[in-house]
């Protein structure tokens, strides 16, 4: 089995996977910004890094979130597309998953049970969701949420959601920078393909609506 | 590549209408277009991120309807084109993103379209080849501007638009104003042929002597429009009737106020084509659709000489057709294809008519 994977709820970043969960190839950037202009060309490198064409891969993973909204529609819209041209079947995974994937394992051997994962969400707030670790294995317990730090539970934290308040959240800090990867997106998605579980579909989960306002009445000048 | 007649998908979402047309050559096949227009109305104007949203969910449908219609497959495609500005940042991503995925998937050239000229290329759909000395006049919610086109393909002249908002935009506001609801286009058009046009005289903007200077010694705006001086003279127009106590003439108010925006708008687009020697016109975008601009222009162009060629409104407002219309051309001129690593430019000169 070939994965391709994707995600851009924060860098942007792809992977080809196999059934096992090694990585043939992957790109991420640093930039949180740039994300329709490198998509593109970083999946097109890693495919030709890992001599791979389109008709090879069996099914293509996308991080829907959450995440800042324009960057997170780069890569829906781009798997998506993707998708469609290969005819090939699409899965959603929540991007955070990416982030619990080993944030778990971490939290198993420091005798941890509960523990969240956290993003940037700009404007002073947070992506969280609230994990527990059972023998390494994370099981979403809670979330995903947009809200201020200090609205997050108590528990070892992880991602850099903590890094960016770390007055507010207990950070872990070997993880305080930690940003989800399509790579261990990729790992989470197998493992749930594996043991036949359902995948998200691929609808973005932006957690706030537009700030668009409906406009009041007429400002007067006489 | 086919470079005679080629076969080309074009992806349109600078605003708020997902398009995807598809055409080859000069002959169209499908033109397909979802709009999120219904989602704006509450709010009396486009809100960016709702529309970025909609071109999300629209794009594969409308992609698919596309294909359908025109009875082709992605494989059989030469090349596909998307607009790449201007337009709205988040908005023009989602069809960039999408495109951009298309060629990676396919190995089809992709070629990155301005908007703006598109609309002037979508021409060839209707007609055939476009007229030498041609001038272009686009008026639509998010523009209003004259260029000159030299060649369609590679030598495009910004003569002259709007400093502040666009024609469209001011109907939409206007509309506001009067109560008659979003969009305000078709609501102003319709109650305009009730009223009187000359009962209010509502100002011309950026008409006076010292900006538009001479012939000889052109002023700062000699070929530039403004609406939203337009906008507050209409608002101070209804205050004063409302604290004067008496009914407000709508109709009236309406036929005056598109009066004034026909009028400038054609007085100033005259003037650039007499001036610069353009003898052939084309007039599009969405407020192509207005009828007293359409039959202000039609007359103003007769009266100087000057040819008038108006699309068919489905392709005026926007839409795939026109961008595939225009990557067609590009391709059959023999230009490079744009790759898969630029940038979506959302204030894209027009000079700049592919990437």
């Amino acid at each position: 089995m070939l994965i391709l994977s994707v995600d851009t709820s924060a860098i942007a970043s792809a992977a080809l996977l196999t059934g096992q969960g090694e990585t043939l190839a992957a790109f991420a950037t640093e930039d949180t910004r740039s994300h329709a202009e490198v998509l593109a060309p970083g999946i097109g490198k890693i495919m030709t890094t890992a001599d791979v064409t389109g008709a090879d891969i069996d099914a293509l993973v996308v991080g829907v979130g959450p995440g800042p909204f324009t960057g997170l529609r780069s890569g829906i819209a781009t798997a998506r597309s993707l998708a469609f041209a290969w005819d090939k079947p699409l899965h959603g995974v929540m991007s955070l998953d990416a982030i619990a994937v080993d944030a778990a394992l971490d939290a198993w051997r420091a005798g941890v049970d509960e523990f969240v994962v956290a993003t940037d969400a700009r404007r002073k707030e947070v992506y969280w969701a609230r994990y527990r670790s059972t023998g390494g294995t994370h099981e979403l317990l809670d979330g995903p949420h947009v809200s201020a730090p200090s609205e997050v539970p108590d528990l070892p934290a992880y991602g850099m959601g903590a890094g960016l308040y770390p007055q507010q959240l207990r950070r872990v800090t070997e993880y305080s920078g930690t940003q989800p990867t399509a790579e261990a997106l990729g790992r989470t998605a197998i493992v749930k393909l594996a043991k036949g579980l359902d995948l998200l579909d691929t609808a973005p989960l932006y957690l706030r609506e537009s700030d668009a306002k409906i406009p009041g009445p007429r400002k007067r000048a006489l | 590549m086919n470079r005679t007649r080629p076969l080309v998908v074009g992806i349109e979402s600078s605003c708020d209408e997902t398009g995807v047309g598809i055409v080859r050559g000069d002959t169209l096949l499908a033109n397909t277009v979802s709009s999120s227009m219904d989602e704006h109305v509450r709010f009396g104007g486009v809100i960016p991120e709702i529309a970025s949203r909609a071109h999300l969910d629209a794009f594969i449908p409308t992609l698919e309807q596309a294909l359908d219609t025109a009875g082709v497959t992605l494989d059989e495609v030469d090349a596909l084109a998307v607009t790449s500005g201007p337009g709205l940042a988040g908005a023009l991503m989602v069809g960039v993103c999408a495109a951009k995925a298309l060629s990676l998937a396919t190995g089809k050239p992709l070629y990155a379209i301005n908007h703006l000229v598109a609309h002037v290329g979508v021409g060839v759909l209707d007609g055939g080849v476009l007229p030498e000395n041609l001038g272009a006049l686009l008026v639509s919610g998010g523009h209003t501007e004259i260029l000159r086109v030299r060649s369609l393909t590679d030598d495009v002249e910004l003569l002259g638009s709007t400093i502040d908002d666009a024609a469209g935009e001011a109907y939409d506001k206007v509309a506001r104003i009067l109560g008659l609801g979003y969009p305000g286009g078709p609501a102003i058009d319709k109650l305009a042929r009730e009223g009187d046009p000359m009962r209010i005289r509502f100002p011309r903007g950026l008409s006076q002597p010292k900006y538009m200077g001479s012939a000889q010694a052109p002023g700062p705006h000699r070929y530039d429009w403004s609406f939203s001086g337009l906008k507050t003279a209409v608002a101070r127009c209804v205050e004063q009737f409302e604290a004067a106590g008496e009914p407000l003439p709508v109709a009236d108010i309406a036929a005056s106020f598109q009066e004034a925006v026909a009028d400038v708008i054609t007085a100033k687009a005259m003037l650039a084509c007499t001036e610069q020697g353009i003898s052939n016109l084309l007039l599009g975008g969405g407020v192509a659709a207005n009828s007293r601009l359409r039959a202000l222009t039609e007359e103003r162009c007769a009266a100087h000489g000057i040819s008038l060629r108006v699309p068919p409104v489905s392709l005026c407002t926007d839409n795939g057709a026109m961008v595939a219309a225009l990557g067609a051309q590009v391709v059959m001129a023999g230009g490079q294809p744009s790759g898969i690593e630029f940038a979506p430019d959302s204030s894209m000169p027009v000079t700049s008519v592919h990437l």
